[in-house]
């Protein structure tokens, strides 16, 4: 039977009856960007004050060498790597599921008002007198949600509209933004510099309990999604199309909604609002593997290797140690002016 | 291939229909013929598109039922809605950067689920959908590149394979210049004469007069008409749904009925 021309190489992967198509750019792309975070995250491991080559690092992962390497390797810095591996994917699979489901490349948590609601949170936690960790957490992500849930209300008529839900949120998230200002100008110098740290997203600090626990919230929801997948794709094609081939736009809207707000929540909660990863990861994704979708995989993954250099160059490339969300809104603001050039210029 | 066995019948039962709480369609009852090629005609906002919403399903009316195959249409699951019943709206979206094959596939939704979501049914559908509108020499391309017309036969194959033995098509000559436009309603015909049931809302009333066997005609959410186009389409008729002025005369080319308007009358019906 003679295969019909799709235009681009494709295997459909079969395993038992199940059967799967995947473009064979979208296996490389993934493929390497697997490869880069795994010698990114080997590099990251042996860098420090202590500093390991390559193989000692791998051999401390694989349990031997010296008790040294493997407590400066496996209790001191693989928690703060996980990290920036299973968030840069949590957060770029949220990005990713807010601009498929709004059709629009800006809509991401930073620019929704999540970010800023869970610093109001977070804010708001230590003015009342919040001093653990865990109750800074708590505020971040009562905030986020509490701003998620405010613009989804406020967003809603006859169901959620893409354009709408961005508008709405861009203006929360110019109120919280005052807010937010308001609060830190009330506060005592060294509560307030603490309290910026934190609002600029970091992963110092970042235990192994935080991370299992990330990762034990994080996992399933992620997993789940592969349901949500095809509809998504039906989505793409309009409220329309999608209802009529089956798929129920309103219902894989909100669960989509729901889902990437979770994920940003369980983000926030362990390094703060780290900004841009949501916003630029699934789009570079999209361009590295030339996909006509915002591909939750290829995000995921671009996510974390972005992550990853993010917190490698705050922590060891340059002189001053950063927190990491400087440099991921440096790095993703480069990526965005580049972007709308681009854009510009097709359209000339 | 829809099963030529299936007795595919859709008819609405005393409907109302609204947007945003207000009434479009009220207390409309109509059936579709099954194995006719059925057109909605009538004046801009006379709830045509509306009406073929609620008979597939995308709108919910707040009062009456629809009926599809024996069984009110709610009663079905969405996918087996969607197996038995294909729709192409106005609002289609082409993802930027999907290729024809890609776009057509997307059609095969209702017969997939999350552990097969490519087979050899799926294949040979989007071949035959492919071969069906002429559009098997442009599956590798980008819809992106493609002319209006070519990007418009793509969507129709789209909805052929989700293989239903039912086609709903909302305008789906609008915006084609009049080559693409007579070129859309014969392969509509084709389709029609391999078996399927086709109900299209048209503008150009003298294609729904060649090419339709059953005609509605609307105005103001109301049925004025509806039956064979030598028997809808009258010069009375005409003006009475339109508003407009006109002679109908035998189409030189089919012996069917074709209307010439008499010049601009003063328009009173509401523009949309």
């Amino acid at each position: 039977m003679m295969r019909v021309d799709v235009g681009y190489p494709r295997h459909v992967v079969r395993i038992g009856s199940a059967t799967l198509p995947l473009r064979r750019r979208s296996l490389v792309v993934g493929a390497l960007l697997l490869a880069a975070i795994v010698v990114l995250a080997v590099v990251s491991l042996g860098l420090g004050t202590y500093s390991l080559t390559p193989g000692q690092v791998v051999r401390a992962l694989a349990g031997q060498g010296g008790a040294l390497d493997r407590t400066v390797v496996l209790e001191w810095r693989l928690p703060r790597t996980l990290a920036a591996v299973l968030l840069g994917a949590v957060l770029a699979v949220a990005g990713a599921l807010f601009q498929t489901v709004t059709r629009n490349p800006l809509a991401s948590p930073d620019v929704l008002g999540l970010a800023n609601g869970a610093f109001t949170g977070m804010l708001l936690a230590v003015v009342a007198g919040a001093a653990s960790w865990s109750l800074l957490t708590v505020g971040a992500v009562a905030g986020g949600v509490v701003a998620a849930a405010a613009i989804w209300l406020l967003a809603h008529r006859n169901g959620i509209s893409g354009f709408r839900l961005i508008i709405v949120g861009i203006g929360v998230s110019a109120l919280l933004s005052s807010v937010n200002t308001w609060l830190l100008l009330q506060m005592e110098l060294e509560t307030a510099m603490f309290a910026s740290a934190w609002g600029a997203g970091s992963l110092n600090g970042v235990g192994a309990a935080a991370v299992r626990g990330a990762a034990l919230c994080s996992l399933p929801l992620l997993a789940a999604l592969a349901v949500l997948v095809p509809r998504l794709r039906q989505l793409d094609l309009g409220d329309d199309v999608a209802a009529a081939s089956g798929a129920r736009p309103e219902a894989v809207r909100r669960t989509a909604l729901i889902v990437a707000v979770a994920l940003v929540s369980i983000a926030t909660a362990v390094i703060g609002p780290v900004a841009f990863v949501a916003l630029a990861a699934p789009q570079i994704a999209r361009r590295l593997a030339r996909t006509p979708y915002l591909s939750l995989g290829l995000s995921a993954l671009t996510g974390a290797a972005l992550l990853l250099v993010s917190d490698v160059i705050a922590q060891h490339v340059l002189p001053v140690a950063l927190p990491v969300g400087v440099v991921t809104v440096s790095v993703g603001g480069v990526y965005l002016v580049m972007m709308i050039v681009r854009e510009i210029r097709r359209r000339a | 291939m829809p099963d030529p066995d299936r007795r595919t019948v859709l008819s609405a039962d005393g409907i109302t229909l609204s947007y945003d709480r207000a009434d479009i369609v009220t207390g409309l009852s109509v059936e579709i013929p099954d194995g006719s090629f059925t057109v909605i005609v009538g004046p801009n906002a006379c709830g045509k598109s509306t009406l073929l919403r609620g008979l597939s399903r995308l709108l919910t009316p707040s009062a009456g039922r629809i009926v599809l195959d024996g069984r009110e249409i709610t009663s079905y699951p969405a996918k087996e809605v969607a197996r038995r019943l294909g729709l192409l709206p106005q609002t289609a979206i082409a993802p930027e950067g999907i290729t024809v094959a890609d776009l057509v596939a997307r059609g095969r939704y209702p017969h997939q689920n999350l552990l097969r979501q490519w087979s050899g049914a799926d294949e040979q559908a989007v071949r035959e959908a492919l071969d069906a509108t002429g559009t098997t020499g442009l599956a590798p391309r980008l819809v992106d590149e493609l002319s209006g017309g070519q990007r418009q036969r793509v969507w129709v194959a789209m909805v052929l394979a989700q293989q239903t033995g039912l086609l709903l098509l909302d305008e789906p000559t609008t915006y084609l210049d009049i080559a693409h436009q007579v070129e859309l309603m014969e392969l509509f015909r084709t389709l029609n004469r391999e078996g399927r049931t086709i109900v299209a809302v048209l503008h150009d009333l003298n294609h729904a007069a060649r090419y339709a066997s059953h005609i509605i005609a609307m105005r103001d959410g109301r049925i004025l008409a509806e039956g064979p186009p030598g028997e809808v389409v009258t010069a009375d008729r005409v003006e009475e749904v339109f508003g407009l002025p006109n002679v109908v005369i035998p189409d030189p080319v089919t012996g069917g009925p074709l209307v010439v308007p008499l010049g601009a009358p003063t328009r009173r019906e509401a523009q949309r």
